[in-house]
């Protein structure tokens, strides 16, 4: 497909893909608490009223770190499905967080303060998995190329299982779902209040909403890589791996920083640089 | 319907209940009453929360507070009183640190009276503050800019 039009799919069905798929999750996780949960479109209603509703900040500039954010989250993604260069993705990816961070430590709250703290202890327990993420895609199929790997004729992740399973464990963090939604939660009455989103509203926090749908779908994204051209299988593993982490999320409680973070890296070093190493002396 | 209808959240403050109405209020999102089937959240936010929605009497030490939340929540927002002592001080009116109702701090615009509120009193309440919210959006938009 022509790059410039699979990137311009992609920011026009990404929200559309993403607000489904975030609906279904508050309908399947509400359905696992015996509840009957909201309309599949809530998400798309949450955006549009938040876009409706007066800003209150103290500083402008937490606006424009967040508008940052939301641009450098969707030149990922259609970075991502035109076929480009997966290191750029990743950098690209880690720079929006780092906006996102910057607009938490914009106001003088306690709560975003520490959120955005927290916010980079996630970058840092997730970066090294993402990169062997990227490593062993490219030993696999010989190039950094997102277009390449989709061309795989078989599947990578037979060679990669352990990468699989480390990406898997880091997708918990960035999906912002339990034991590991430190920063912010979808959930009320944490300890941070919202963390680092809480001093945002109105059209900022509309953005940010927007920019996880779009990072939601960038992030499963990742996951059809390891399938390489078979379009059925890695939809498969993608349904199986959003009820697995939807059943996770319910079933478990928020970790301390300490743990999320040595766990990360040890799944990352175990896992990731292990199944790296044997196929590099294979 | 407007977008604010369909997504309204809230932030719940006990002034000085005896958390009589706290824990209706909660049970309202218990799978029971689930109010999440409405889109209805509790943020605990105020900066994220389009409805108020406050039980007890409003003593002197909290009134600061209440007026404190009231003020960071973005337009447009409504108040709910919920329970007789949101509404008017009930039986601890006359006593000598209670404001007597949140009315006396903040403006309310719709009261749930009852002790404690029934939780389907309580969702009652919320339905009805969603129309004040419309009307005050609309409002809001006809209004020139600082003197909403």
């Amino acid at each position: 497909m022509n790059p410039f039009l699979a990137a311009a799919l992609f920011i026009i069905l990404a929200p559309v893909v993403g607000v489904l798929i975030t609906g279904l999750d508050r309908i399947l996780t509400a359905r696992m608490q015996g509840r009957v949960g909201p309309p599949v479109l809530q998400p798309w209603y949450d955006i549009r009223k938040l876009f409706q509703k007066k800003q209150v900040a103290v500083w402008g500039a937490q606006s424009f770190f967040i508008f940052c954010y939301l641009i450098f989250i969707i030149f990922t993604g259609a970075l991502f499905f035109a076929g480009g260069d997966i290191l750029l993705v990743i950098f690209a990816f880690t720079l929006g967080h780092v906006f996102l961070v910057l607009g938490a430590y914009v106001s003088y709250s306690p709560y975003a303060h520490i959120g955005a703290e927290r916010e980079l202890i996630q970058l840092m327990a997730v970066e090294p998995m993402i990169i062997i993420v990227a490593i062993g895609l490219y030993q696999v199929n010989d190039s950094f190329l997102v277009g390449d790997m989709i061309n795989h004729p078989g599947l990578p992740i037979l060679l990669l299982p352990g990468v699989f399973l480390g990406f898997i464990y880091i997708l918990t963090f960035k999906l912002r779902k339990s034991p590991f939604d430190l920063a912010t939660s979808h959930h009320a009455h944490q300890e941070l209040v919202k963390g680092s989103t809480t001093e945002f509203s109105g059209f900022t926090l509309g953005m940010i909403e927007l920019a996880h749908i779009y990072e939601l779908v960038v992030m499963l994204g990742f996951i059809w890589l390891f399938f390489g051209n078979n379009l059925f299988l890695s939809a498969v593993a993608i349904v199986v791996i959003m009820v697995l982490e939807i059943l996770v999320d319910n079933c478990t409680s928020r970790v301390r920083w300490q743990d999320a973070i040595t766990s990360a890296w040890f799944v990352t070093l175990v896992a990731g640089a292990g199944n790296i190493f044997a196929l590099s002396i294979m | 319907m407007s977008y604010l209808q369909k997504s309204p959240w809230i932030i719940h403050y006990d002034a000085s209940s005896c958390n009589g109405c706290d824990i209706e209020v909660l049970a309202c999102l218990t799978p029971l009453y689930d109010v999440e089937r409405f889109g209805i959240l509790n943020t605990g936010n105020p900066k994220h929360a389009d409805i108020f929605v406050i039980t007890g009497g409003v003593n002197e030490i909290n009134r600061e507070v209440v007026k404190n939340i009231y003020e960071q929540m973005p337009h447009p927002k409504v108040v709910v009183a919920v329970g007789i002592c949101a509404c008017s001080g009930g039986v601890f009116k006359e006593c000598y640190n209670i404001s007597g109702g949140v009315a006396t701090v903040i403006p309310v615009d719709v009261y749930v009276p009852g002790c404690a509120a029934r939780p389907e009193s309580i969702i009652d309440g919320i339905v009805q503050a969603l129309k004040i919210l419309e009307q005050k959006r609309i409002a809001l938009k006809t209004t020139v800019e600082g003197t909403a």
